[in-house]
């Protein structure tokens, strides 16, 4: 497909020309053409970018414009395509809503995702509230998942490109965001939106996917973290889950659950005197105590989890409690990692679930989301990974087969990005 | 057809003006030439610094031309010579830019330059330069700069007075014992990317551009002569209507200002209370973010602004405002309408109907 393109109806009624809708334009090529072919369709299209941190200061470049290359970029997408286009300083509510989070969460030993905190706070809450004052009708994103109204409303369903599918991003919309938001490019291949970029003259169809978090461009967020919370880099102890003090470490930040490269520990002797050449990996972060505890591979596995904050978007409400029957779910608890099947019980915005198998190098902070285990591609809600196995948070308690070895990557990138 | 209300950010060009920059634009030669051509060049500029130094009724100041506004503002600045500077806290970005560890004297809540506290920072501080501007380009608070000479002077300082915003709106009179002066061209009806600064004779400049020793080697660079001859004719415009359209836009604003007021009893009118230029009306509606009133007048037709502009097109949050409402949401509400040579009655109907319908749909008093 290069020219033809499906249908860009949002499901507004009236004339298109007088439908307003208000394009969050990160001058991504993503944004760029949601906004050009929303203009193409014929609707009222506004361009609206957020200076969410100084860029300056972010690349560490003194007297650079706080706005950098991609302000500059969808001012130009705009101009090409004709539509009216503002830039809003977000700093200090991004600062309060995201970063001061991504860096407290990192204190409490979780592993963030900013762009779920950015999507729920910045974008859904306090944008939409601008576009709503603007008089649109909707605000579109960029983003690769799927808006498709059902009998009971509009759902949430995975992009039709699995490899771009940020459905796992954007579990904390809530039903009235939801009503009032549109994601045009879901059904799209990124591919499919390249050639669309190409074929509306975008000057950014060739610009590269973003792969940091956006605010910390240079990927050490250990640096940025110990900036913002000095206490975040005090030393402490690497201690075996056996006990066995291991090494110490400069600060627990540096460190993710289900790590095993850079822990600067060597390994142990058997008890016959050989090295024991057993990898180890990080199974838990200690902030109180400032300790990071490791161990062998199987110790990362679980079996139980348990999430906070659920956001639900399904028909029926999981049965509540412990008692109750719960319902099946797929579940996704980390961006980068196929969804497991498990079994989700509800106790109001708590929730725990019980996966059919162990699951591995689940983090606090990062989030999980729950899929419809039939059709899968709907998002039936989601929550805030709180820890796994029982609330002492003795992560390893529930695993049960040593011998499962399912995939574990290297070194788990701490967080994974969202747009 | 858009609505244009934002004078205090750049005005049309006045017709006369494109002609006379047309006309100069036909005359090509460089005033440094020696040659009959490059002495008619020249001729032009001197007569075009006559013009300007007229604008603030001064004859005993000598005129650098600039490239605007900001740059007569740094000369000033940097190059006075002057190791302590003190500022008003609603100075223009190009002071505070200029001079960025200055201390800076605060403002009442009506916008205006807190007297007693000028003075005790004058007499507590070393002697140097202090920089307040004639009228501010936010609120249009017009500032005190006769009196606020006499305390300079008499405490021992230099006072630099960025007069972009006052001249041709204001009498000159005021500017009769400041020793330097910014002035801009495009603020009046001339072309962008000129200005002069006019400072006391006899006082020295420290140049920040050499080069050719232009300007009396105070600002190397061959003379933008078209754009010269543009500010020329534009300050004298400006400088023959003053009386008229002071009287004829300042009855514009006070209709926009009344007849916001009358439609919504919850708009605020800021630095109401002082005297204010003709053509400046900050309107702040409570509850209302000035960037969501902004967009919201531009899809509707209508151009005026908030705060002053970064060059993403950010709106940043107004400095001015802040000083004026320390910790008070209000100083993010309020938006600038500015009127010129151009504007009409109705402009102001235009501006009251779109403002009117968008205060009905935001303001909080409504809901």
């Amino acid at each position: 497909m290069s020219d033809a393109f499906p249908d860009l109806d949002l499901g507004l009624p009236g004339p298109r020309s007088a439908r307003r809708v208000v394009v969050a334009m990160s001058g991504g090529v993503d944004s760029s053409v949601t906004a050009a072919l929303l203009k193409e369709a014929g609707y009222d299209v506004v361009g609206i970018t957020l200076q969410l941190y100084d860029h300056g200061s972010a690349v560490g470049r003194k007297g650079a414009c706080c706005a950098g290359q991609d302000i500059y970029d969808a001012s130009v997408v705009a101009e090409r395509a004709g539509i009216p286009h503002y830039v809003l300083d977000y700093e200090s509510r991004f600062r309060e809503s995201v970063i001061d989070d991504f860096a407290d969460s990192y204190l409490r030993g979780e592993t963030p995702i900013p762009c779920v905190r950015c999507n729920q706070t910045v974008k859904f809450r306090d944008l939409l509230a601008t576009a709503r004052d603007l008089g649109a009708d909707a605000l579109a994103t960029g983003h690769y998942v799927r808006r498709v109204v059902g009998e009971a409303g509009p759902e949430l369903h995975r992009a039709v490109d699995p490899g771009k599918d940020q459905s796992y991003f954007l579990f904390a919309t809530t039903a009235e965001q939801l009503d009032f938001l549109r994601f045009p490019l879901g059904g799209l291949t990124k591919e499919q939106t390249r050639d669309q970029a190409r074929r509306l003259g975008l000057e950014v169809q060739d610009k590269p996917d973003s792969q940091d978090i956006c605010f910390v461009p240079n990927g050490n967020y250990a640096e940025i973290v110990k900036k913002l919370r000095p206490g975040a880099a005090d030393p402490g102890e690497i201690v075996h889950m056996d006990g066995t003090v291991m090494g110490r470490h400069d600060g627990i930040v540096h460190y993710t659950i289900g790590q095993r490269r850079g822990l600067g520990i060597g390994g142990r002797k058997g008890e016959d005197g050989a090295p024991d050449t057993d990898p180890l990996y990080v199974i838990r972060l200690e902030p109180e105590t400032r300790r990071v505890v490791v161990g062998p591979r199987e110790a990362l596995g679980a079996c139980e989890v348990r999430v906070g904050r659920l956001n639900w978007l399904g028909d029926a409400t999981p049965a509540g409690g412990s008692g109750g029957d719960g319902i099946r779910v797929a579940a996704k608890l980390r961006s980068a990692q196929a969804s497991a099947t498990g079994t989700l019980y509800r106790d109001g915005a708590a929730a725990r679930l019980v996966l059919d198998d162990p699951q591995f190098g689940i983090s606090a902070g990062q989030a999980a989301v729950f899929y419809d285990p039939e059709a899968g591609t709907r998002v039936l809600g989601g929550g805030w990974i709180l820890g796994t196995g029982d609330r002492t948070g003795d992560a390893g308690k529930n695993t049960t087969s040593p011998r499962l070895t399912p995939a574990m990557p290297p070194r788990i990138s701490p967080v994974s990005v969202a747009e | 057809m858009t609505t244009y209300l934002d004078y205090n950010a750049t005005a049309p060009i006045r017709p006369p003006v494109i002609e006379a920059m047309t006309e100069a634009a036909r005359c090509h030669g460089n005033p440094s030439s020696v040659h009959a051509m490059g002495r008619a060049a020249r001729h032009r500029i001197e007569a075009a610094r006559r013009a300007v130094a007229a604008l603030v009724g001064r004859e005993d100041v000598d005129v650098i031309f600039t490239s605007g506004g900001t740059e007569a503002d740094a000369l000033a600045v940097r190059g006075l010579g002057r190791e302590t500077i003190l500022v008003s806290a609603i100075e223009h970005d190009a002071v505070l830019a200029a001079a960025p560890s200055a201390a800076r004297v605060p403002v009442t809540g009506d916008g205006i330059v807190d007297l007693h506290a000028l003075q005790d920072m004058l007499e507590d501080t070393q002697s140097g330069l202090l920089c307040v501007m004639w009228a501010n380009n936010e609120t249009g608070a017009v500032q005190p700069v006769a009196e606020i000479a006499r305390l300079a002077h008499a405490a021992g300082w230099l006072l630099h007075v960025d007069a972009v915003q006052g001249a041709g709106r204001l009498d000159p009179a005021d500017l009769a014992e400041a020793d330097s002066i910014a002035l801009s061209a495009h603020k009046i009806g001339g072309p962008p990317g000129v200005g002069a600064l006019l400072i006391r004779e006899g006082l020295a400049v420290t140049p920040m551009i050499a080069g050719g020793g232009q300007e009396r080697g105070r600002r190397s660079g061959t003379e933008n002569d078209v754009g010269i001859a543009g500010f020329a004719v534009a300050a004298a415009a400006a400088a023959e209507e003053r009386d008229a359209e002071a009287m004829r836009l300042r009855a514009l604003r006070d209709r926009i200002g009344q007849g916001a007021r009358a439609r919504a009893p919850e708009a605020r009118i800021m630095a109401g209370a002082a005297e204010r230029l003709c053509n400046t009306l900050s309107l702040a509606l409570p509850g209302v973010a000035a960037e969501t009133q902004v967009m919201a007048l531009d899809l509707a037709g209508v151009a005026v602004s908030a705060g002053s502009a970064c060059s993403s097109g950010k709106v940043k949050r107004s400095h001015v405002l802040d000083a004026m409402f320390p910790d008070d949401p209000i100083a993010g509400q309020a938006i600038r309408v500015s009127l010129g040579w151009a504007s009409t009655d109705e402009d102001a109907d235009r501006f009251l109907h779109a403002w009117g319908a968008m205060r009905d749909r935001l303001s909080p008093a409504v809901r």
